[in-house]
């Protein structure tokens, strides 16, 4: 009788990696609820239309590159990217952005790299920098939240989607926008004067990071990933506000609640610095990627002139990922100095 | 009780431990024949004592112990020697090995055996050699000799002894069984190994999820002769591993390269310890283990008292197996264990476990995915590595890379395996870096001492040549005086003579170029 020569171990945890790419899909419907009952469903319009082209793309592109695409689509990778981008769009694009966008997330962020796993940098963050820089006026129209403006229904969303032209929402500047661009008034004044500013950050957007938040930290719990680049980020990003925070004149750069939910934090802290490829290794590694993330995106929103600098923070310190893996390797069995007292 | 301490990592599989019952040991019977590998432990193989047609009774001796880490054979029943001859041996590369096959009568005829009266009075040195004599080499993982491990004293005084009774594989319960049924015989083992190294302290470490074992220990304990520290602590694979376990019951960590003797420690399995007793209360030499027999492919797993050299197709026979449903045949538990091609191979002293899942127990992995560096693996291991990163610079075959991670302080236990969602076969991987590696030392040492050799021959040539030049120099000297005092009454002689020496001065530099 001959059995079937494996290599140990011969069992195996429970989790897959389709599962685990699930997870991270299922964590961002919280925050993806939120934003279509503020904005309207102009981003899930976005998800399922930026879906289908992200599978196709991703069938065509390992189709070219001579692998089976079966296994490769089915763990679900594509979609988180496609997913995640889409999430960070602005509602109502027409789809000629979300295409330019999922072609360059999806070939540009992983396909010349050599497939999951080898690209250095974030693949949503790839496809987003490219339409900012391609299509800044497109890129920084936000719908106006609901209580501000009329929110759009389903038929105008798949209008603003297919025949770009014949649709004309009401736009707003978002409260990053508008701190941005003031540097006249007291910061008080800007909540009196602005109506989309509200009492922590802006209408729809605290709660849009509040339930972002709500489902990273269920990722976290679920052990899929680990604590360390959200915490970094948030601390470094609470800490710099706190410094630049001088409680409220022309110059103020908000307060840390402020920056903690408004734009892309949460969903920037949870679902993107936290995408493990294009990010450090090691958890003393992800806690400094986290935290320089964080400083960057401070400088950036505060001096910088994009509606967020979510993108360019990432992808700064995603070039900057191997060398922070070389200064954090953690202390193997052994390695530890031995204290005199252990003699 | 005492502290205990955490390891990095570390995993919770399915025990499965209460499918081959632990506590009750079976009989597996004398089979008809059995086959003793000549080594089965790292180190020398012993030489032959015995012809093919000889009749020997149990406990004599086949092989005789060849050099310090080598271990003797001895018959595990009486019977006649029928063939000696290569064999396959379990071995994860389906090795081949010298083998005394032995046609067993069934009488199970023992010769007469002594043990040490008063083994307190005795010295180590005798009490190591009995344990020599008894073929007991360790019985848990790489069967290293165990006389060779209590001879550490020699080099540094040792303090600890731990009995490593964790068995944090899943499935086995072989020690398990041990504890239970044998707590007084462990315990009088390890006192006797107490006594050889000298140690002050004796840890009895128990994992916390064998309650029975850890009753019967400490009752065990209670009763022994001199101050045994039972320790139990929470279960968590690997906790077994050699170094995890000293760094869970002492806070410290075995420098990387080295051994737990440098921490003043020697770690010994229950088996063991139930062998030595035995060796040095009775005289009786090793030939038999307990091996756990499980897996739902049989119907009746649990723990069975196995002479060595039973054929493992015999056990599986014993213990019901039924081949429908089952691909696997793993020699030791579903973490560590290696998968056996054919079970035409002896049970030997490292037979902890054999095991026969079901596909739907332990399913045939499906093909590897992309590692999406989730680091799960990292959080899982024991050794605090990077496993993702190994796994990297082990398909760049990066020599460099894998050095600067401590491929060499990976245990090989599996947990990032395991844990690893896009099922890769990591530790794969990381045996054959590690042995592209030894390749690569090899190479390195050969081509070492070949520049070793040309460096020698250079600096002897040199010599001559400078002993030549010297040699000339003082030739030359010779000549120029001849030729200053001839020259004083023939300056013809003279100049005849300082040709002459400037012509054996270049004769002797054309001849040596
Ligand atoms: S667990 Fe597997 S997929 Fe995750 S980082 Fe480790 S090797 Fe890669
Ligand atoms: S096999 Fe090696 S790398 Fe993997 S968890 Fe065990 S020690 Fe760490």
């Amino acid at each position: 009788m001959s059995f079937l020569r494996i290599t140990s171990p011969h069992g195996h945890g429970p989790l897959t990696t389709a599962q685990v790419m699930q997870t991270v899909l299922l964590a961002t419907l919280p925050g993806v609820v939120v934003l279509t009952w503020f904005f309207g469903p102009g981003t899930l319009i976005n998800i399922l239309f930026g879906g289908a082209v992200a599978l196709a793309c991703e069938y065509a592109s390992l189709w070219l590159r001579d692998r089976e695409p079966a296994p490769y689509l089915s763990d679900y990778s594509v979609l988180v990217t496609s997913t995640l981008l889409c999430i960070a769009l602005p509602p109502y694009a027409p789809w000629w952005l979300v295409t330019t966008g999922i072609l360059a997330s999806v070939i540009l962020g992983k396909h010349v790299f050599g497939g999951l796993g080898y690209n250095p940098f974030n693949p949503a963050m790839v496809g987003y920098v490219v339409l900012l820089i391609s299509f800044p006026l497109q890129m920084s129209t936000w719908q106006a939240p609901r209580g501000l403006g009329e929110v759009p229904g389903l038929g105008d969303s798949v209008t603003a989607l297919l025949t770009p032209g014949a649709y004309d929402g009401v736009t707003m500047a978002t409260p990053l926008d508008l701190l941005r661009q003031n540097k006249g008034l007291l910061l008080d004044d800007l909540y009196a004067q602005a109506p989309q500013m509200v009492q922590w950050a802006g209408i729809g957007w605290e709660w849009v990071n509040i339930e972002f938040q709500a489902g990273g930290v269920w990722v976290i719990y679920g052990g899929v990933f680990t604590w360390h680049a959200p915490v970094g980020m948030l601390v470094m990003l609470g800490l710099c506000a706190a410094a630049g925070f001088d409680s409220g004149s022309s110059e103020s750069g908000g307060s840390p609640l402020f920056h903690w939910l408004s734009g892309a934090t949460m969903f920037g802290a949870f679902f993107i610095i936290t995408d493990p490829v294009s990010g450090a290794t090691s958890n003393r590694g992800r806690l400094l990627f986290g935290a320089l993330v964080g400083l960057l995106l401070y400088l950036i929103r505060v001096h910088g002139n994009y509606p967020d600098a979510l993108a360019f923070a990432v992808l700064i310190l995603n070039f900057a990922a191997p060398f922070i893996d070389q200064y954090t390797q953690p202390v193997t069995y052994g390695h530890r100095p031995q204290r005199e007292d252990e003699e | 009780m005492t502290t205990v301490f955490d390891i990095h990592g570390g995993i919770h599989p399915p025990e499965e431990k209460s499918l081959s019952n632990p506590g009750e040991v079976l009989d597996a019977g004398i089979p008809p024949t059995l086959v003793l590998p000549l080594s089965q432990h790292i180190g020398k193989p012993p030489t032959l004592e015995v012809a093919i047609g000889d009749r020997v009774k149990g406990g004599q001796l086949l092989a005789a112990a060849e050099g310090l880490v080598s271990v003797p054979l001895h018959a595990p029943t009486s019977g006649v020697i029928t063939a000696i001859e290569p064999r396959p041996v379990p071995h994860p590369s389906g090795l081949e090995n010298l083998c005394v096959e032995l046609r067993c009568d069934g009488e199970d005829d023992w010769l007469e055996l002594e043990g040490f009266e008063n083994w307190q009075s005795e010295a180590p040195e005798t009490l190591v050699a009995s344990v020599r004599a008894a073929g007991i080499a360790g019985m848990g993982g790489a069967g290293f000799p165990t006389a060779v491990k209590l001879l550490a004293p020699q080099r540094a005084p040792m303090h600890t002894l731990i009995i490593n009774g964790t068995e944090c594989e899943p499935y086995i319960t072989a020690d398990d069984t041990l504890m239970q049924v044998q707590a007084a015989d462990i315990v009088l083992g390890a006192e006797i190994l107490a006594h050889i190294l000298g140690v002050e302290r004796i840890l009895l470490a128990v994992e916390d999820n064998k309650p029975a074992a850890l009753t019967a220990m400490q009752a065990a304990a209670a009763d022994a002769g001199r101050v045994c520290e039972v320790m139990t602590f929470p279960t968590k694979y690997p906790s077994g591993g050699e170094k995890q376990l000293i760094e869970i019951l002492t806070g410290k960590q075995v420098p990387t390269g080295g051994l737990p003797a440098d921490l003043g420690i020697v770690c010994q399995n229950p088996g063991t310890a139930v062998a030595v007793k035995n060796a040095i209360c009775e005289g009786r030499p090793l030939t038999d283990r307990i091996v756990t027999v499980t897996g739902r492919a049989l119907a009746r797993p649990g723990n069975y008292r196995t002479r060595l050299g039973t054929p493992i197709d015999h056990l599986l026979g014993v213990a019901g197996f039924e081949p429908k449903n089952n691909r696997r045949l793993i020699h030791g538990g579903p973490m560590m264990g290696f998968a056996l091609e054919s079970a035409d191979v002896p049970v030997i002293k490292t037979t902890n476990c054999i095991l026969v899942p079901t596909e739907q127990e332990l399913p045939t992995p499906p093909p590897a995915q992309a590692c999406i560096r989730c680091g799960l693996c990292a959080e899982a291991c024991p050794a605090s590595l990077l496993p993702q990163q190994l796994y990297w610079y082990a398909r760049a075959r990066d020599q460099e890379q894998l050095e600067r991670h401590h491929l060499a302080d990976c245990i090989e236990c599996g947990a990032c395996s395991w844990v690893c969602p896009s099922h890769i076969p990591l530790v794969q991987y990381y045996r054959a870096a590690k042995g592209m590696m030894a390749d690569s030392r090899a190479e390195k040492i050969r081509s070492d001492r070949s520049r070793g050799r040309f460096e020698a021959r250079q600096e002897r040539l040199e010599q001559e040549a400078a002993a030549r030049e010297a040699q000339r120099a003082a030739r030359r000297a010779a000549a120029q005086q001849k030729a200053a005092q001839g020259g004083a009454d023939d300056p013809v002689a003279a100049a005849i003579a300082r040709a002459k020496a400037k012509k054996e001065a270049a004769a002797e530099e054309s001849g040596e170029s």
